[in-house]
Formats: C-alpha cells, sequence, structure tokens
C-alpha cells in the first residue's frame, strides 16, 4: 500500500496520542476494537514486506460506515499481518465470526460427495445457484499492498495454471486491459465479470491501484466455471449455472478447485492456509472457507412476512440484491446464501444453503395457496 | 507541543536546509530510514517489472515517465521516504481524457521535487509552457499598489477572487502527511490566523465540528470545500482520514478565508462580490504577509525556493501557486467562435461556476489566469485585469453589433 512503511518510521516522532484516528462516529468492527493501547502496541511493527498498522486500518478510517451495516474496517496486506497484528485482528475475527478464539481450528472439506441432497431445489423459484470462493497464493503480497510487478507475476502464474486445465475445465484467458467495451459489459451481464471498484471500502484500501493492470477474468468454454484475476482477492473462483442443481455446482467447484491447487503447488506456490484461520484472504470477513454459497431465488411473499430476517437468522443465512453486495433485490428475487465462512467446513455451509433454500421455497409455496408458515420457522441452526 | 517539534525540527533542520537549497541527494542520504528486509524484497522485482503500463494514458508525467527515469528513481526515498511510485499512482490509477492533459503525479514533501528533479523537471516544464527549473528563477511580487485599472464594469462582472496556496515547511504534505502532522498543520495555522486584527479578524470552524447545515451554508456561499470524490485525489490519498484536522477559517465579513488541508496545507482566498479587483488583491497581499509574519513569530515559515517559488502538492500550483478570477457575465462572447481563441492569447482559462471541471451555468463564466509559475502575483493580476477589461470591451461591442478582434498572444515568460 502506498503509505506504508514509507512514511512509518517518521511517524513514531509524534505521540500515540497524535497519530490515534478519531473514531468517534464510527460503526465497524475496527473502531469497536482498537484502543490506544493496541495502537500503541502495534504502530511500530511491520511484516516483513513492509504492511503497518496504519495500512491494515486506513480503510475502516476512512469509511465510519452506518449504524446498521456494521463492516470488517481492516484488512491484510500479506499473510503475516494475521500473525503481526494479532492483538488488533483475533478480537476482530472473534467479532465478525461468531465469537471464535485465538485458539480454535478450522476445518477444511472439499469433499463433494460429503453434501446430502442439493440436486432437487424447484427451478420454478430457484433461477440459479452460484458457489465462489476465494484463493491467496504464497510468496506474493496481498491486493492492498502488492506492486505492479508481484500483481503481473500472480497473473502470470495464474493464467499458466488455468491454461493448463482439460476437459470440462477447458477454457481461456481475457486481460481486462486488451478487453473491448462490448465484451466486458456482455460479460458483467452474464454476471462473469468484475468491475473496476468503486466503493470506497475498497479503494480507500488500495485495491484499485494500476486498474487495468494484471486483472482478468478466466472462464471454461461452457461458462460454469471461473476465475477472477487479481481483484479483491489473488484468485476467486466461481462455480455457476442456471436453474437448481446446487449438487452440480458444488461438484464441478471442489473438483475445478483441486486441480487447480495442485498445479500452483508443482510450481512452490501453494494457496495460502494454516490450520487456524482455514484459506487467508485479504478481508478478515472471508476467512476460513471464504466460501459464498447461494442461489438466486423468487421469494416475493416471504421476503415481505414479518419474520423473514428472522427466518433468515436462524437457517444461518444472509439476504443480498442480484447485483450482489450492497444492492437491493430486484422484482422479489434474492441472492440467498451462508453468512458463516470460519468456524465450519466448506460441505457445511453448502448444506445450510442447500436445506435453508428448500425449507424457504416450500414456505413460499405455502403463502402462495393462503396457507400460514409460522409452524415451519426453523429452530436456531 | 512546541518544543517536540522544535527538537524534531532541529534534527530534520539540515535535511531541510539542504532541500531547499536544492542539494537533492545530500538531503536523501541524510536521514534515510528503511527496514532491510523490505528494502530486499522490492529488489527482487526489477524496475522493468514494476514500470506502469501508461499506453492508454494523457497526462504529463505519462508524457515525461521513461523506463530509465524510472529504473533510476524507483529506489530513491525522500528524507520522510516517499517514494517515486508514490508520486506517480494518481497518473497510474487516472489515464486521463483525450482532450484535458492532467498533470499526474504529487510532490509528498518538499524534498520530492530535488529527489525526484528527474521527472518532475520535465513535468513542470511541460505543464508551465517550457518553464526551465533548471536554469530559471521564479519572481515572487505581492506588491498590491502596482495594479492599474483593476475596478471592472459590475454590470458584466459579478464577483473578483484571488487565491493561492502555502505549505507550512517541516510537515509532509497532504498525500503523505500523518494524522499527527495533518493536526499539527491545523494547529499552527489556526495559532497564526487568530493574530490576525481589524477588518482580518475572525474564527476557525472545524469540519468535523460543523454541523450539515451549516457545513451546506459554506458550500452554496462558494466558500467552503467538500471531500474530494475526484478521483485525481483520491488516488493521491488526499481524503485520508476525512474530516480530521480540516477545517475552514474567514474573517467576519466573509471575504478573506483560508481552508486548511485540503488539497494543499492551507488555501488562502480573498473574494467579494463586484468587479473591485484591486481591493481583493490588496486584501489577499495584506492578509498573506501578515499571516507569514505571524508564524514566523512562532518559527515556522512557508516551502518556498528560488526555482520553483511557493511549494505546493501539486506541480501545476508551482510559483504562485495563484489563480485571480471573475464571475463574469458573457452572452455575446461566449457564443462567438473567437471565443476560445481570444482567451488562449490573453492567457486565460474558463471554468464553470462551480470551479474546476464544471459547466457554465447561463452565460455566467468563472475566467482566471492559466499561469502559476514563471511570472509574478503581480503580473499575473495585471494579465488578469487586462484580460477581463479586454472580454468586456468585446462584449460590449457585440452588443452594439460591432466587430471584434482576437488580441495577439501575450509573452510567455520574461527573459
Amino acid at each position: 500500500m502506498p503509505f506504508g512503511n514509507t512514511h512509518n518510521n517518521f511517524k513514531l516522532n509524534f505521540k500515540v496520542e497524535d497519530e490515534f484516528p478519531d473514531l468517534s462516529k464510527h460503526n465497524n468492527h475496527m473502531a469497536k476494537v482498537l484502543t490506544k493501547e493496541i495502537y500503541g502496541k502495534l504502530r511500530d511493527k511491520q511484516t516483513p514486506s513492509g504492511y503497518t498498522l496504519d495500512d491494515v486500518i486506513q480503510t475502516g478510517v476512512d469509511n465510519p460506515g452506518h449504524p446498521f451495516i456494521m463492516t470488517v474496517g481492516c484488512v491484510a496486506g500479506d499473510e503475516e499481518s494475521y500473525e503481526v497484528f494479532k492483538d488488533l485482528l483475533d478480537p476482530i475475527i472473534s467479532d465478525r465470526h461468531g465469537g471464535y478464539k485465538p485458539t480454535d481450528k478450522h476445518a477444511t472439506d472439499l469433499n463433494f460427495e460429503n453434501l446430502k441432497g442439493g440436486d432437487d431445489l424447484d427451478p420454478n423459484y430457484v433461477l440459479s445457484s452460484r458457489v465462489r470462493t476465494g484463493r491467496s497464493i504464497k510468496g506474493y503480497t496481498l491486493p492492498p499492498h502488492n506492486s505492479r510487478g508481484e500483481r503481473r507475476a500472480i497473473e502470470k502464474l495464474s493464467v499458466e495454471a488455468l491454461t493448463s486445465l482439460d476437459g470440462e475445465f477447458k477454457g481461456r484467458y481475457y486481460p481486462l486491459k486488451s478487453m473491448t467495451d462490448a465484451e466486458q459489459d456482455q460479460l458483467i451481464n452474464d454476471h462473469f465479470l468484475f468491475d473496476k471498484p468503486v466503493s470506497p471500502l475498497l479503494t480507500c484500501a488500495g485495491m484499485a491501484r494500476d486498474w487495468p493492470d494484471g486483472r482478468g477474468i478466466w472462464h471454461n468454454d461452457a461458462k460454469s466455471f471461473l476465475v477472477w484475476v487479481n481483484e479483491e482477492d489473488h484468485l476467486r473462483v466461481i462455480a455457476m449455472e442456471g436453474g437448481g442443481n446446487m449438487r452440480e455446482v458444488f461438484r464441478r467447484f471442489c473438483v475445478g478447485l483441486k486441480r487447480i491447487e495442485e498445479i500452483f503447488k508443482k510450481h512452490n506456490h501453494g494457496f495460502m492456509w494454516n490450520e487456524h484461520l482455514g484459506y487467508v484472504l485479504t478481508c478478515p470477513s472471508n476467512l476460513g472457507t471464504g466460501l459464498r454459497g447461494g442461489v438466486h431465488v423468487k421469494l416475493p411473499k416471504l421476503s415481505t412476512h414479518a419474520k423473514f430476517d428472522e427466518i433468515l437468522g436462524r437457517l444461518r443465512l444472509q439476504k443480498r440484491g442480484t447485483g450482489g453486495v450492497d444492492t437491493a433485490s430486484v422484482g422479489g428475487v434474492f441472492d440467498i446464501s451462508n453468512a458463516d465462512r470460519l468456524g465450519s467446513s466448506e460441505v457445511a455451509q453448502v448444506q445450510l444453503v442447500v436445506d435453508g433454500v428448500k425449507l424457504m421455497v416450500e414456505m413460499e409455496k405455502k403463502l402462495e395457496k393462503g396457507e400460514a408458515v409460522d409452524s415451519m420457522i426453523p429452530a436456531q441452526k | 507541543m512546541a518544543t517536540q517539534f522544535t527538537r524534531m525540527l532541529a534534527g530534520r533542520n539540515t535535511a531541510v536546509v539542504l532541500a531547499s537549497l536544492g542539494a537533492g541527494t545530500l538531503a536523501t542520504g541524510y536521514l534515510l530510514t528503511d527496514s532491510t528486509a523490505a528494502a530486499e524484497r522490492r529488489m527482487l522485482y526489477p524496475p522493468s517489472a514494476d514500470f506502469p503500463d501508461l499506453r492508454k494514458h494523457n497526462n504529463c508525467m505519462a508524457a515525461s515517465l521513461t523506463p530509465a527515469i524510472y529504473a533510476h528513481l524507483r529506489d530513491k526515498t525522500t528524507p520522510n521516504n516517499w517514494t517515486l511510485n508514490q508520486s506517480i499512482q494518481t497518473g497510474v490509477d487516472n489515464p486521463g481524457h483525450p482532450f484535458i492533459k492532467t498533470v499526474g503525479m504529487v510532490a509528498g514533501d518538499e524534498e520530492t521535487y530535488e529527489v525526484f528533479s528527474e521527472i518532475f523537471d520535465p513535468v513542470i516544464k511541460d505543464r508551465h509552457n517550457g518553464y526551465d527549473p533548471r536554469t530559471m528563477k521564479h519572481p515572487t511580487d505581492l506588491d498590491s499598489s502596482k495594479i492599474t485599472s483593476g475596478v471592472f464594469d459590475e454590470r458584466y462582472v459579478l464577483s473578483s477572487r484571488v487565491r493561492t496556496g502555502r505549505s507550512i515547511r517541516g510537515l509532509s504534505l497532504p498525500p503523505a502527511c500523518s494524522r499527527a502532522e495533518r493536526r499539527e498543520v491545523e494547529r499552527v495555522a489556526v495559532m497564526a490566523l487568530s493574530g490576525l486584527k481589524g477588518d482580518l479578524a475572525g474564527r476557525y470552524y472545524s469540519l468535523g465540528d460543523m454541523n450539515e447545515r451549516e457545513q451546506q451554508q459554506l458550500i452554496d456561499e462558494h466558500f467552503l470545500f467538500d471531500k474530494p470524490v475526484s478521483p485525481l485525489l483520491m488516488s493521491a490519498g488526499m481524503a485520508r482520514d476525512w474530516p480530521d484536522a480540516r477545517g475552514i477559517w474567514h474573517n467576519n465579513q466573509k471575504n478573506f478565508l483560508i481552508w486548511i488541508n485540503e488539497e494543499d496545507h492551507t488555501r488562502i482566498i480573498s473574494m467579494e462580490k463586484g468587479g473591485n479587483m484591486k481591493r481583493v488583491f490588496e486584501r489577499f497581499c495584506r492578509g498573506l504577509k501578515q499571516v507569514e509574519q505571524l508564524i514566523h513569530e512562532r518559527g515556522w515559515e512557508f516551502m518556498w525556493n528560488e526555482r520553483l517559488g511557493y511549494i505546493l502538492t501539486c506541480p501545476s500550483n508551482l510559483g504562485t501557486g495563484l489563480r485571480a478570477g471573475v464571475h463574469v457575465r458573457l452572452p455575446n462572447l461566449s457564443k462567438d467562435p473567437r471565443f476560445s481563441k481570444i482567451l488562449e492569447n490573453l492567457r486565460l482559462q474558463k471554468r464553470g461556476t462551480g470551479g474546476v471541471d464544471t459547466a457554465a451555468t447561463g452565460d455566467t463564466f468563472d475566467i482566471s489566469n492559466n499561469d502559476r509559475l514563471g511570472k509574478s502575483e503581480v503580473e499575473l493580476v495585471q494579465l488578469v485585469v487586462d484580460g477581463v477589461n479586454y472580454l468586456i470591451d468585446c462584449e460590449k461591442r457585440l452588443e452594439r453589433g460591432q466587430d471584434i478582434k482576437i488580441p495577439t498572444p501575450l509573452a510567455q515568460f520574461r527573459r
């Protein structure tokens, strides 16, 4: 990140009180956790690549947040950030991930056969199914911090790995730099592509630097397996298709991920992972599985039910608009996905989505017939 | 607080003095601090791997930066550890528009202009119409009594305004400054301003403590600045920690204002309704001199040197940092196809009444000087006075059905 260690030693000439950010109007996890004591303890530290505490928190300082929406307010610049700045990040992780303790261990399970059901979601309601996750490549710093040279190296390595895939995964890479505007619009409308970030949460963390250098999208010929390169994480891996066959989507997701991982390992650049935090990603909210499995589902009646949000909470699911995070629902169609990332496995999280969506579609059908659904409201999972 | 700063300043004094004398490399070596591990990591990637892709770019930085210059400068730092990559990030992130050539780089501190002179000098030359910082000297002249014919016809000129910027020597500039430094700029400026008397006496409004109604009032009066939304400023890190240590000071008569910690440490503005540019400039010079005197009394000074004049964040504002302008009604002239050429020859530019990058409302334009560097404050204001009088004359002629002439182009620099 440009405002990193280069100015950090000079800042130490100033007292902690003089440098401590004014967080009195802030509502994010970082602002809740950061005290002058923690700031004083960590401000002279840096990771081996030179990432500092102020780099970690800048996005949270610049974006006070909203009383109703609690953002994380900090990012990692490299794998070591989570170690060097433990005193700040552990409580934030605990806050964000339901009390996850520094001593807890995270289970990884990418065996799609362990998923029960998931191939029978009613396509009259479930319009599409999608599973995404992120992966960081060991040996490189993360998007808030990396230089152009690193970002290009990540792109080169990723393209090499991906273009060696075959069978159902055979595809090609489209660098953002050389895409035409028409191609780009098409890919956005297909829900495949990412935009240059406009969200200040991302731009204040330095993730839009040098756009579109080193950014691109790879997808297979069938357009059912995609990889985003160098957006908010090194890689975002996505499996998707129309209809309700989440089981098939998850299968393709797991198989594809394993193949990619093997290739990266062969180049001595495996994925960042450890047994406490699972897969290490830029935003602490995506640690663990980094997995968001979800559907676009028509729930016009259920979504207006007084207990809709409570139902979602109990099912450990969250709703978004069909444009993704921070968008509104269009025509009663919601993006429903798992809320958890850390502390449960991939299989467990997708299972929650499959079971929860199945139940909500049943409830929607009942409401259509004019029947009550109160008896169907689930217990807290 | 002051003692902490004098101690710090004493430690940096030599570097600062060296920098202001133009001895860049000495200043660089003097206070270099860097973690060895991070430095080693940087070396893993040769400069060629890091060179930005500027093929779709149209800004002064992209026009001048070559792989050779980049390689030479990439691993250098200023005494505050500001780097070339940080200076150019805004130009890399904002490719620009084919019709509008922005500068594309900023300074993080005073020494930036020395340590990275290999790229800044050609960019300055490009932006300031051939002014060569290696060979030329910039004149400073704040004697407002020299202005002639400085009162405009108020049937055309609705308001007059002069602004400039000043940076406080020893503190990093807005792209680089830490929260503590920014708060120190605020403290130094506010303490100095509280010493102003008579028609210049006034008070300070911190942005963080202002309520939204006050804020909107000040914006509507053309006094206040917003949190930047322009990506040119955002990519250079100037909106960090907003609104911490930002504010506006103005005198009781609301015709002398200071912006604190927006794009520069301070922006000083003198303005009033009507066409009395001479009085506006007189108050401007008087106010500036008094503020400078007040900060001197406390051991501070403005960043200035004879090559570049007053040092500001954006190279486009070097020299005088001065923009003198009017809001003027030109309903007939603005429709004449020769309007742009007339402005160009008079070395004037037009903007909308909302400031830079806005469109004109109705027939009212913001007309001001193009140049900042290589001509003194008095010369530039006189140029605006003469130019606006010429435009009004053209407008009157067109009203009467008479023809107008394109004036001969003004000379660039006096040698």
